[in-house]
Formats: C-alpha cells, sequence, structure tokens
C-alpha cells in the first residue's frame, strides 16, 4: 500500500495545455460553470483554467472560483492539465467547452 | 368550507391568484456566540443545512428554477466560497458575521462585472447568503417564500421580500402594515399586489389553501368558491390584456388628451433593475437610489466601483439624462456605522445631505465617482433632504474640491449637474432661494412632512395622502420656482405613479414625471386621458 502510493507519488505527469473560444451566447455563466466544475471532478487530474496562456490560474472543479474568472463570450479560455487521467480529462472540458455547454 | 372576504387598503395594484404562504413572525434573533471552534462547527452545520433544502426544493422545481437552484446548490457545496468566513472565524469573530461579510465581499464582486449576466447572480448570492443566515439564526423553519405564491402575515421585512422571487406572480396581504412603507414601495417597483390593514389573520390552525389579491382594490378572498375563482381569473384576463395593450404603447412618447408633451423618467433602486429594459421607454433616468452600494458591503464601495456602475447606468440611457442621488442614509434607511442609532425621531434627524455634510469621507468619495462617470453622458446629481440654501452651497464647495483634485492629477472628470430634491416643506416653500440646477420633488417625505403622518403608520394612512390640497399647494410653488429660474422641475415619488393622482399632479404644472419601470405603460396610458 504505502509502495504504491509512493511510486504513484512519484511518477511526475506532464502538463498539458489547451485552449478554446467561449462560443455559447453569455460566457461561463452559472449553468456552464456548474457542468464544467462536475465535469472537471470527475477525473483525479488537477484542471485549471485561464483566461490569458500565462495564468493567473483557476481550479476548475470550484464553481466558487470558476465564477469569480467571468469570462465573457467569445473569450479565449485555457486549460492546464496535470494527472493520471489528464488526456482524458483535458479531451472531456475542451468538447463541453466546442460544444458551448450543450446550450449554443 | 366558505370562502373568506377580507377588505383592507389597497398598497400595490393588480390581480394575484396563487396558494398561501403563512409566514411566521420573523424574529431576527440575535444568536449567542461561542468560541471559534463552535462558531465553525455552527457555520458548517448551517451551510450543509442550507445546501440540503436547496436540494429539496430543486426536486420541486424544472427548467431555468432547477438550474438557478443547481447553481446556488454547486456554489454552497464549493469550501472556497466561505472560505473567508471560516479565516474570520478563526481571528474570534462569529460566525453569522464572518458569512455575512464573505459573501457580501462576493456579491460586490459580481456587481461590478462588466457583463451583465454575471452582475444579475447578485441575486443568486444574495439568497444564498439569507438561506445561511436564516440557518445560523435558528429560523430554519421559517420556509422561503416560494415563487408565485400569496404571502400572509403580521408584517414582511424587506429583506424577506427581496429574498422571494415575484417574477412567476404572488402577492402580498398583511393584517397590519401600510401603503407607504419599505416593501410596499417595493412591491409597486416589481409590480408585486398588495394589500395591507385587513385586520387580525386567524385560522384556528387551518390556514387557507388559495386566496385571490386584488390589489387595485385591496380586497382578499380566501379559500373561494369554485365560481368565485372562474370570476376572477376572468378579470385578470381581461386586466392582463389591457396591461400588455399599455406596455405595447410604452416605448412611444408620453401626450396628454390635448397634445401636451409630458416627461417620463425612470426610478430605479439598483442597476440590476435596468436588465432586459429598453431605454426607448423612457426619457431618461429620474431618479438612482445608491442606497444599495451598501447592500453589497459594509463600507461605500471604492471610488472604482462606483464609477464603473454609474458609468453603466449612463451608458444604458444612451445619452438620456440620468439623475443620480447621493447617499440618503438616515430615516427608515440606517446604514450600520454611519447613520446615529438611537436618535429619539430619526426622520426628523441627521439624515440626507445633514449625514453627508456632517460626515464628508463617503459623500466625497461618491461625488469624485460621480465627477467622473459625467464625462460618459448628461448626469445630474441629486442632493437628498435639503433644507436651506448653505447646505446646497456647502456641498457645491466639495464638489468644486474633487473636481479640482481629480483636474490636479490629469483624471478626466465633468461637472454634473446640482440640483436639490425637494422633501422638506421648508425647500419647496422658499425653493426660488435655493441656487439648484434643477429640483426633483420626493412626494413621499414632502408629503409626511408636510401632513405630520409618518408613512411607516397604518394607523394615520389616511392623513398621509399627496393629493390633499397642502401638499399639492407645495408642489405647485415648488414648480412655479423652477419656471421662474429656467430649470427643471420633476416628480419622484410614489404619487407619480398613483394614476388616480395624474391629473391633480399635471395641474400644479408639472412636467416631469418618475416613475418606476413598470408604472411606465400605466402611466402614459393615463396621462394620454388628461385634459391640461
Amino acid at each position: 500500500m504505502h509502495d504504491a502510493n509512493a511510486s504513484r507519488a512519484s511518477k511526475s505527469f506532464t502538463t498539458l495545455t489547451a485552449s478554446a473560444v467561449l462560443v455559447n451566447p453569455v460566457g461561463l455563466h452559472a449553468r456552464p460553470s456548474v457542468k464544467l466544475t462536475q465535469c472537471a471532478k470527475s477525473f483525479e487530474a488537477t484542471i485549471e483554467i485561464a483566461l490569458d496562456a500565462d495564468g493567473p490560474w483557476t481550479d476548475a472543479k470550484s464553481p466558487v472560483k470558476v465564477m469569480r474568472v467571468k469570462a465573457p463570450q467569445g473569450a479565449m479560455l485555457y486549460f492546464r492539465v496535470t494527472g493520471l487521467d489528464g488526456e482524458a480529462a483535458l479531451a472531456a472540458v475542451l468538447a463541453l467547452v466546442h460544444d458551448g455547454f450543450g446550450e449554443a | 368550507m366558505t370562502e373568506i372576504h377580507l377588505t383592507g387598503r389597497a398598497a400595490s395594484p393588480g390581480l394575484a391568484i396563487g396558494p398561501v404562504t403563512v409566514l411566521m413572525g420573523i424574529v431576527e434573533s440575535r444568536r449567542v456566540s461561542g468560541d471559534p471552534a463552535q462558531e465553525t462547527v455552527a457555520l458548517k452545520a448551517a451551510v450543509e443545512g442550507a445546501a440540503a433544502d436547496l436540494a429539496k426544493l430543486i426536486k420541486a422545481e424544472q427548467g431555468e428554477a432547477a438550474d438557478i437552484l443547481e447553481f446556488q446548490v454547486a456554489m454552497l457545496g464549493d469550501d472556497a466560497l466561505a472560505e473567508g468566513a471560516f479565516d474570520a472565524i478563526a481571528t474570534g469573530i462569529p460566525a453569522d458575521q464572518a458569512w455575512r461579510s464573505a459573501l457580501n465581499a462576493e456579491i460586490a464582486g459580481y456587481r461590478s462585472a462588466e457583463d451583465e449576466y454575471f452582475r444579475a447572480r447578485v441575486a443568486d448570492l444574495m439568497d444564498i447568503r439569507d438561506r445561511v443566515l436564516e440557518r445560523l439564526n435558528g429560523s430554519e423553519n421559517s420556509s422561503a417564500i416560494s415563487g408565485g405564491s400569496i404571502v400572509a402575515s403580521d408584517e414582511i421585512s424587506p429583506s424577506a421580500f427581496l429574498a422571494a422571487d415575484w417574477r412567476r406572480g404572488g402577492a402580498i396581504v398583511l393584517a397590519a402594515g401600510s401603503s407607504s412603507s419599505h416593501v410596499a414601495m417595493l412591491a409597486r417597483a416589481r409590480g408585486t399586489p398588495m394589500v395591507v390593514g385587513v385586520g387580525p389573520l386567524s385560522w384556528d390552525g387551518r390556514p387557507p389553501a388559495l386566496a385571490l389579491v386584488d390589489g387595485d382594490a385591496g380586497t382578499v378572498i380566501f379559500d373561494p368558491e369554485p365560481e368565485t375563482k372562474r370570476q376572477f381569473e376572468q378579470r385578470m384576463k381581461t386586466a392582463h390584456a389591457a396591461h400588455a395593450l399599455a406596455d405595447a404603447d410604452r416605448a412611444k412618447p408620453a401626450l396628454t388628451a390635448d397634445g401636451r408633451r409630458i416627461t417620463v423618467l425612470l426610478n430605479i433602486a439598483a442597476p440590476e433593475e435596468l436588465t432586459n429594459l429598453d431605454p426607448a421607454i423612457c426619457d431618461g433616468i429620474g431618479l438612482v437610489r445608491t442606497e444599495f452600494l451598501f447592500e453589497a458591503s459594509q463600507a461605500l464601495p471604492d471610488e472604482e466601483t462606483q464609477f464603473a456602475i454609474y458609468r453603466r447606468i449612463l451608458d444604458w440611457a444612451q445619452g438620456r439624462p440620468v439623475t443620480i442621488r447621493t447617499l440618503d442614509a438616515g430615516g427608515d434607511k440606517p446604514i450600520a456605522g454611519l447613520t446615529i442609532d438611537g436618535e429619539s425621531n430619526p426622520f426628523l434627524g441627521l439624515r440626507g445631505i445633514r449625514l453627508s455634510l456632517l460626515r464628508p469621507e463617503a459623500f466625497r468619495l461618491q461625488l469624485r465617482a460621480l465627477a467622473r462617470a459625467a464625462v460618459h453622458g448628461p448626469l445630474k446629481v441629486m442632493l437628498p433632504m435639503v433644507t436651506i440654501p448653505s447646505e446646497l452651497d456647502r456641498a457645491r464647495e466639495l464638489l468644486d474640491a474633487e473636481i479640482a483634485a481629480l483636474r490636479a492629477k490629469g483624471i478626466a472628470c465633468a461637472r454634473p449637474l446640482l440640483g436639490i430634491m425637494v422633501e422638506v416643506p421648508a425647500a419647496a416653500l422658499r425653493a426660488e432661494d435655493f441656487d439648484a440646477g434643477f429640483y426633483s420633488i420626493g412626494s413621499n417625505d414632502l408629503t409626511q412632512y408636510t401632513m405630520a403622518a409618518a408613512r411607516d403608520n397604518g394607523m394615520v394612512a389616511d392623513l398621509n395622502d399627496t393629493g390633499n390640497p397642502a401638499v399639492l399647494a407645495l408642489i405647485t410653488r415648488a414648480v412655479e420656482a423652477g419656471r421662474a429660474r429656467g430649470v427643471e422641475v420633476s416628480l419622484c415619488g410614489d404619487a407619480a405613479a398613483d394614476i388616480r393622482l395624474t391629473k391633480a399632479l399635471l395641474a400644479t404644472g408639472l412636467t416631469s414625471l418618475s416613475v418606476s419601470p413598470v408604472a411606465i405603460g400605466r402611466l402614459k396610458a393615463t396621462i394620454a386621458t388628461v385634459k391640461t
């Protein structure tokens, strides 16, 4: 048990980044924020968002913090993902944005 | 089961039908606070309890209402929301105070957002805040008012009213109360029918299920017979059709029956009221109350935040004039840390401009933000409770000083037109003595000061009448002073929206009235029937 944890902790994951334009009508507002955080929370990986490629980065699993970003429609949203299921996580959140959070 | 007819006084017009919610006396129980460890546990329990309440509510809702509740649950479930509150508790601050400040700070962030959608979430954050506070204060049984219901109660607090969603109908029936109370003003602004003074509401333990409320006649019918209900629904249909007709015409200019153009302006108490509103329905904004600025934080928001809000209102108006009233604290609008507690008669005490001149820090900050906003549109600044000319002169000196300071720093600013609210009989009688850029008649206070009848006391409601010849004579005085001095006079009190008074008000020579958004269509339709 200890060994397994130790080996997992010592294994470092590549940080993946990507960006997508917010195409849904009103930006990253209440409903999309809830969807994004729900999706993010279903992954182990650390998922962060930002309005600029250099940050500041915000935890995509916190609806309170995501709402504080106040990302408007048409904004470029940057993602930074680190973790075991990082690739799947990034694909999932990007699909959500491309899809306009299902309300485009 | 027989239907119960009650007659009270009309406080806000309109018809409503809906299930009855009986509010038990909401006592703002001052909870005893414990040590930080106990307070932490108390706040955690309150947050979880509020989230559980919401989760239950979601089951009863669909569509947009359910989405909004889901958003609130998600926010409450996020530790980041209470983080600041827990930090404050650790330093010895009681849980309720800590939570309130943390949420108010969050709300301030939303309020200053550029994007209208984010600003509209202010109401949700306030709802979250109050749900947890209710839990903390141990009043978990005071069920929140669900949308569309008829609230029957002895009294209702402004915060309880504001916490409820009135967009899906509903009405208020009070055993006591007054049509001039703060809640009645809010109800009229939102278009929520309200009847006050119907007498003791005793159900012998069996509260009614359904109620019909007639906010025009001031009557209520509990548990109506099917035929009564059918007739009422028919009346509602007709009234809605008439209302829709008036609203369809509300973008047209207001003309009297004999073709005289009347300026119709808008009253707003918070910038959120402009959401989804077409500026074409009005000739400008006649009154922006700025007390809302204090709702979100304990202190007046900083200059930058205020500037952003004022500028947004000017942008909305698209070149139409906007009149912003400086902070009108005191009287029935106490603000912790600013107004004086324990005045024996707060309405005759330190309020409005009196307070601003005595404690000019907050006032000067507001004047700076206003002078900066004035660059972006025709801005007028109105001073409340002015009684003697020297008060206006002193306020102007402060404005001059702030403008000079801004210019010295190279910050863009402009001089807004400075005028006074005429709400003290002394100012109405000698209006010509004031070197004011405009006069705006505050009929609520002018009436209560002239008639010596408090506006929050139902027992003297008959005396609190703006249509009384004495009040109308004072209004006429102010109108004549404005004409003699060549400056605009408008009226921004509740009387402007009371269509029974429209004829009498226009007879004083007034050509400008300012009302809440819901009253615009009704007022313009009434003006069209008046011959001057």
